[in-house]
């Protein structure tokens, strides 16, 4: 079973999101969503600054297999991106929760960030899928 | 529910991750795709293609038969074992499918068709056959094995020893039987190594020889991205029955002498050769960065526009590459969009790898 981190927040599109100390998130694909998807070839970042609606397409992962959207968790401007991942894009595959990040957001509303699907939830969406 | 190949339980036990082709449950890839690519292309793999048909042509009539029915001449096959790569075509010059024909001996040909395309060649070839005194059996008993890589020869006369005799000197592109094995040394990834067909019974036993003797079990993925960099078209991706071999990348296939030999499709292909071949098939590398799909729009400097057939990552070459169908006087630089965006690639000649090394600049 994938391994899914009790202190995260989950979307249903699988993404995880990281309340920081300062008040932004990070937010990356969980370590399921790396699995199904394969190995990583491709990292397509949003620019800093950029500022993007929650469910808005914001990044794109490309495994050797599919190309696939990241949706914004959450609404806000993005501060920083992992820019490492555009010559290592297989870190997403080896730490997906580490290393592997994909960008830094500031929240429009740090609300909405606990109104995303704890840990547990998320672990029965992806067994479900998992059948 | 989807068919199972003799080595269904074994990819299961190698971590298989299973997915449905053409209506067979088969492995995608073990864990990594492209640590897979990278064995074959370094070591050796082992690739169940069981669910690829292999049909046995019995009679006097079958060299006449085989003549007539492929556009490519097996008349060129004089020593026994020899094969043959060929399309099959339509009366447009349309490709049905291509294939692999073994010349065993003048009563005995093996033709080793896609899974995809099974029931509509059976169909076709039955019908075609029908005026002619041969006996067609489709091999349903039998599985198959591709050993492939730099290592894969030596791995295979390791585990099977002294049985398969004569098979130990084979000349690229030749088969031999021996006992119930029926070895090949071809195969669909740019490397050296064998397939090898056997009584479905035997398969488990030989796979598993071969993973002790170090050999990697290798899906259906990475069998893709090797292909792919070895140039060599997958058929109802590159090519279909709406394209002739001449807009596929396959006129070396086409044997045109002896003039007089009337196979199906040879007057349309005529006409389209007299005519001008408006479009080719041509190699992509992708210069910045992304990644080449198929059905991405091409769009070639001199006006006029493409598309992509077959693309991916290559692993070998670490950079993204492609087929594509574009206009016949196409060269140079071109554009790829990838999601409303323009990327330059630029146009090759396949195979983009060849027994591991780029053929690319």
């Amino acid at each position: 079973m994938s391994n899914i981190p009790e202190d995260l927040y989950y979307t249903k599109t699988h993404e995880w999101v990281k309340q920081d100390a300062d008040g932004t998130v990070t937010v990356g694909i969980t370590d399921h969503a790396q699995h199904l998807l394969g190995d990583m070839v491709f990292i397509e970042l949003p620019d800093p600054g950029s500022e993007f609606n929650t469910g808005d397409d914001c990044a794109v992962v490309e495994s050797v297999k599919a190309a696939s959207d990241v949706y914004c968790p959450v609404s806000g401007e993005i501060i920083e991106t992992n820019v490492a991942l555009v010559e290592t894009p297989e870190v997403v595959n080896q730490d997906p929760y580490g290393d592997g990040w994909l960008f830094r957001l500031k929240p429009n509303d740090e609300g909405e960030v606990e109104d995303l699907l704890d840990a547990e939830t998320y672990r029965e969406l992806a067994e479900e899928e998992s059948h | 529910m989807a068919q199972r190949t003799a080595l269904y339980e074994k990819h299961i036990a190698a971590g298989g991750k299973m997915v449905d082709f053409a209506g067979w449950d088969m492995p995608i890839h073990y864990g990594s795709q492209i640590e897979e690519h990278h064995t074959v292309r370094n070591h050796a793999g082992v690739f169940d293609v069981s669910h690829m048909t292999v049909i046995d042509f019995k009679g006097e009539a079958t060299r006449a038969f085989l003549q007539r029915l492929l556009a490519n001449d097996v008349g060129k096959l004089t020593i026994p074992g020899k094969a043959l790569y060929s399309c099959m075509l339509n009366e447009q010059g349309g490709i049905i499918d291509d294939l692999i024909t073994y010349y065993m001996n003048e009563t005995w040909y093996r033709m080793v068709v896609n899974a995809a395309t099974r029931e509509k060649d059976l169909a076709w070839i039955n019908q075609q056959a029908a005026s002619f005194n041969i006996e067609i059996t489709e091999r349903a008993d039998l599985a198959m094995l591709a050993v492939q890589g730099p290592a894969a020869r030596g791995n295979v006369h390791q585990v099977l020893g002294g049985k398969i005799g004569a098979a130990h000197e084979l000349e690229p592109f030749f088969a031999a039987q021996c006992e119930d094995l029926f070895i090949a040394r071809t195969g669909y990834t740019g490397e050296d190594g064998y397939e090898i067909i056997l009584p479905a019974g035997k398969a488990p036993e030989l796979w598993d020889k071969l993973l002790e003797a170090g050999v990697k079990p290798i899906g259906l993925g990475a069998r893709d991205t090797l292909r792919l960099e070895a140039g060599m078209n997958l058929y109802g991706q590159d090519m279909d029955e709406t394209t002739t071999p001449l807009e596929s990348g396959l006129a070396w296939t086409i044997a045109w002498q002896p003039a007089a030999r009337q196979f199906i499709g040879r007057p349309a292909l005529e006409q389209q050769h007299e005519a001008g071949v408006p479009r080719k098939l041509v190699g992509l590398v992708l210069l910045d960065r992304g990644v080449l799909r198929s059905h991405q729009k091409v769009i070639v400097h001199n006006g006029g526009e493409g598309e992509t057939t077959s693309g991916s990552f290559s692993p070998t070459l670490n950079r993204s590459i492609a087929f594509a169908r574009v206009p016949a006087q196409t060269s140079g630089e071109c554009e790829v969009e990838i999601r409303n965006k323009k990327l330059k690639a630029k146009i090759v000649k396949p195979p983009f790898v060849r027994f591991g090394k780029s053929c690319i600049d």
